[in-house]
């Protein structure tokens, strides 16, 4: 099988309309089962003890009081976990270090942060489990701790782990990645890595224009509604049943198993309904709890986070520091283009330091460009992917600075950026060359929209910003089952993770049969029923589902043919498939009527058995993403607070499969850039402790918050899947920092560097003027 | 200490339970009689997953006591639709792509109903103001506004 499905344009019956979401009618009557709905007979209540310090030796547990308590029938620690080696190792498709993963679900010798998990009990009730926590007596020696990724830079900064030194490597386009000598000396800096186009140097020299700028973002949570939940029972026999609420059960199975030395196939993992996840709910967390819990108290264990412990221990996004320096000519070409992000990462190393490199100016055509990125540990919580993660890290900056270049260039802003465009063709600086991309379809289209038209009034100010990301594919595999009624059940290892993929799948694999969509039931498969699947991220859930569930359905239609050749008694290449019939290849063959799905289905018995189709693949080809957005902000003087008149979203789809999904998607990703701009940040105190740990001090947009966000689909289908699919689901948060900071200066002449824009910030800016 | 009998009435059925004087109505209405459509999503009233309908009043069911219950009537998500027919709301919340996730969505369709039963006719500010104490990450709330004003133009007739 080659690796990649080509595109053909085609004319569709089912893909581009608006069918009814099948998940629908659960959700909205409460049948719908998400982690915290579950329930198992005899279970019991878990509760975990957490840091009061972001730094600290742990010197004693005593859980002997705990243990006593009526009704309590386990209490773990780290004890309770095999120690792992410090190596980077692939477990399910995810690469990690599970010396970290295993003092990231249970600290060891030190909690390195404030809501680091210490201990963990089972209890007959959740009262009961509280109880027990707090008869826990731990004793710490307090250490130094640092927060913010600067700070945690520096030489004299306190070392989370002193063991660590930089590891460097530099990736020259055109040639050899190379290492850096390792330092003499430990540091919080886990990683660099530099990328390196052309010649920036030579480049800022022919700069007609230089400018140069320090950004910096805040962690922001994912800020799903639905808190982290898992039921474990772990049986006499050694096997495990885990109901969890995740974007990757079969990721979860494999670290699970490595981090508690179990085979693979002795845990079953059944996701739940997802209360969101957006990229926070593709690690353990309370899972390696709750079976090792249950294993102990021979019963199951249900545990369910708190939204404290969601903020203090789980997520959140990575953010950070980003310099840019942009070098053009007097048109307003990029010339030269430098950068160094400096992204927080948590207690452990793992920022998405790839992305934000890759990402920071991958939209342009850029000659000579040089991008560092560093990977910094500090005593927050270990970073979790979110929505394009790193992407808008790197992002505020460059879209701000090229911003304030067409500015003192005297171009309109949607121009310097079609005038820097990369297109088919494009050699980025991280190795790959583009294929049909469509980002300057989205400039030209965002252009011409009619928001970019409106006049604006005193205090109002319009900002443009894009993104761009590049999509994975993964292994995937799907199911697919031919009913003796012609209806068909698709089984897939990809979480819907709320976009409405079991939807879009259903209307795929509609297509190809020829049939109606609501003939197709999708569902999601449990650990146990199909091959492993990469988890549903980076926006691969519809492109690499797609591609499987196409596959596994053009399997099928193969054997249907077979059957009818076999009921004709004819040579199987003489029958082909079309709109749901299979029928002779051409009148020479016979004079045979065509033979409908529900008729070959019902004689399935008669010609062979039950009729199926089933891939496994690793999918390549995922398609880039492209996107631009416009704002329209207007700005209260007396009170600093910016209020979002318009927002434009104009974004390359490859293919919309479910418009209304895909809007969905682009406004709900917009909404979530809108927070990061304007409220959303994790605020620490002096003493290393989270001061807002909910959502009342932790201010997610409301819908008063927020105008309608209007969208205008582009498709330019993606080359390598069969209906064009591009990722969705990223791009949309990219520009929104950019393109909100970019409106205000329009607005009041302020340009910020920092994150959010809440209004005690713009309001002394505003008097600062 | 002893635990309280309460007797109440659940999406039109008479019910009584046992509970601990400080416990929530919404630990019994999800942990005692296996309503799990309300749900939990912070328990400090800033979410509004946990909506409920107590003797006709929107309320966080995370911040009421289950004791209050008592002699009142309450309405969940899972006495919404009649009959087997969705409730209008509901109806335009699946067509308007109004849920994404879907955690929200019991607790922004009995704050919409609460909202449409006091005022049928409410403007778009009006039902963003209503439902601002109802979080969804999910959707950016376009198609939820949307929803809403599209069910009571159908409500109004």
């Amino acid at each position: 099988m080659s690796d990649f499905v080509a595109y053909e344009d085609k004319k569709l019956k089912t893909i581009g309309t608006r069918p009814l979401r099948p998940d629908g009618v659960d959700k909205v009557t409460g049948r719908a089962r998400y982690g915290a709905d579950i329930n198992l007979p005899g279970q019991l209540y878990g509760s975990v003890l957490r840091s009061p310090h972001a730094h600290a030796k742990i010197k004693s547990i005593d859980v002997s009081k705990a243990k006593a308590l009526t009704g309590v029938k386990a209490v773990i620690t780290s004890k309770d976990f095999e120690d792992m080696p410090s190596q980077v190792i692939p477990v399910g498709e995810l690469v990690a270090n599970f010396r970290d993963v295993t003092r990231n679900v249970m600290a060891r010798e030190k909690v390195l942060y404030d809501g680091h998990a210490v201990a963990a009990v089972a209890a007959t009730s959740e009262t009961i489990a509280k109880k027990a926590i707090n008869l826990i007596k731990v004793e710490y020696e307090v250490l130094p701790h640092v927060i913010d990724v600067a700070d945690a830079m520096n030489e004299d900064a306190p070392l989370l782990d002193e063991n660590q030194f930089t590891q460097g490597e530099i990736r020259v386009l055109g040639g050899d990645s190379t290492k850096e000598p390792v330092p003499d000396k430990p540091s919080n800096i886990a990683k660099r890595l530099t990328f390196v186009k052309g010649d920036i140097d030579s480049g800022f020299k022919d700069a007609h224009l230089i400018l140069e700028r320090v950004f910096a973002t805040k962690p922001v949570h994912q800020g799903y509604i639905e808190p982290h939940a898992s039921v474990a029972s772990y049986t006499e026999d050694g096997q495990v049943e885990l109901y969890t609420c995740t974007q990757g059960h079969f990721t979860i199975r494999a670290q699970c198993a490595k981090l508690l030395s179990m085979d693979v196939s002795k845990i079953k993992v059944i996701p739940t309904e997802l209360g969101g996840g957006f990229g926070g709910k593709n690690n353990v967390y309370l899972e390696p709890l709750a079976i090792t819990l249950s294993k102990i108290a021979r019963r199951p264990v249900k545990m369910v986070m708190s939204r404290n412990e969601v903020f203090r221990a789980s997520g959140p996004s990575p953010a950070g520091r980003t310099y840019v320096k942009l070098g053009l000519n007097k048109k307003g070409k990029i010339i030269a283009a430098d950068a160094q992000i400096d992204m927080q990462s948590g207690a452990f190393p793992g920022t998405p330091l790839g992305q934000a490199t890759i990402t920071c100016f991958t939209r342009y055509d850029i000659e000579n460009v040089r991008v560092i990125g560093h990977d910094v540990i500090s005593n927050r919580p270990k970073v979790a992917a979110y929505r394009a993660p790193g992407a808008p890290v790197a992002a505020f900056g460059v879209e701000s600075v090229i911003d304030e270049a067409a500015k003192k260039l005297s171009i309109d802003p949607i121009d310097i950026r079609i005038l820097n465009a990369a297109k088919e063709g494009t050699q980025t600086y991280y190795g790959v060359k583009f294929p049909r991309i469509g980002f300057e379809e989205t400039l030209i289209k965002a252009k011409q929209h009619k928001n970019y038209q409106i006049p604006l009034k005193e205090n109002q100010g319009r900002g443009v910003a894009t993104g761009f990301w590049m999509n994975i594919g993964m292994d995937t595999t799907a199911s697919l089952n031919v009913n003796d009624d012609g209806t068909i059940a698709v089984s897939v290892g990809t979480i819907d993770v709320a976009g409405g993929s079991r939807a879009s799948l259903a209307m795929m694999v509609a297509e190809e049969f020829g049939i109606d969509s609501d003939k197709v039931r999708v569902t999601t498969g449990d650990t146990s029923q199909l091959g492993f699947n990469f988890v549903t991220a980076g926006s691969r859930g519809t492109f690499a589902g797609g591609i499987v569930s196409v596959l596994a359905a053009r399997d099928a239609i193969e054997e249907c043919k077979l059957r009818a050749a076999k009921t004709w008694n004819v040579k199987d290449e003489e029958v082909v498939w079309e709109n749901g019939f299979a029928r002779p290849a051409s009148t020479n063959v016979g004079p045979f009527e065509p033979l409908s799905l529900s008729e070959i289905a019902r004689n399935a018995t008669r010609t062979g058995g039950p009729i199926a189709g089933h891939c496994e693949k690793n999918v390549q080809g995922a398609g880039p993403s492209f996107g631009t957005q416009i704002v329209d902000v207007e700005v209260d003087k007396e009170t600093g607070s910016v209020k979002i008149l318009r927002h434009t979203i104009v974004q390359d789809a490859g293919k919309a499969i479910h418009p209304a999904y895909v809007e969905g998607q682009y406004q709900g990703g917009a909404v979530q850039g809108i927070g990061w701009a304007l409220n959303e940040e994790y605020i620490y105190g002096e003493d290393g402790r989270l001061q807002n740990p909910g959502f009342l001090d932790y201010r997610v947009p409301v819908a008063s918050d927020v105008p309608f966000i209007d969208v205008e689909i582009v498709e330019v289908p993606n080359p390598y899947h069969p209906y064009g699919v591009r990722g969705i689901g990223e791009v949309p948060i990219i520009p929104p920092t950019a393109a909100i900071a970019n409106a205000i200066n329009d607005a009041i002449g302020v340009r910020f560097e920092t994150l959010p824009l809440s209004p005690p910030k713009v309001l002394s800016a505003i008097i600062g003027n | 200490m002893a635990r309280k009998h309460v007797v109440t009435t659940i999406n039109g059925d008479e019910c009584d339970f046992l509970c601990e004087s400080n416990e929530t109505l919404l630990s019994v209405i999800r942990n005692q009689l296996r309503l799990t459509g309300t749900k939990e999503g912070c328990s400090t009233g800033d979410c509004g997953a946990c909506s409920v309908i107590l003797d006709g009043r929107l309320v966080c069911s995370c911040l009421t006591l289950a004791v209050e219950a008592e002699g009142k009537v309450i309405d969940t998500i899972e006495g919404m639709s009649e009959d087997g027919n969705l409730h209008i709301l509901q109806r335009k919340f699946i067509e308007h792509a109004a849920l994404q996730c879907g955690i929200c969505t019991p607790g922004f369709l009995i704050a919409a109903k609460a909202l449409l039963e006091r005022n049928p006719n409410p403007t778009e500010t009006e039902v963003r103001y209503w439902l601002a104490g109802n979080l969804c990450r999910c959707t950016g709330y376009h198609k939820i506004v949307e929803a809403v004003m599209d069910a009571a133009t159908e409500l109004r007739g």
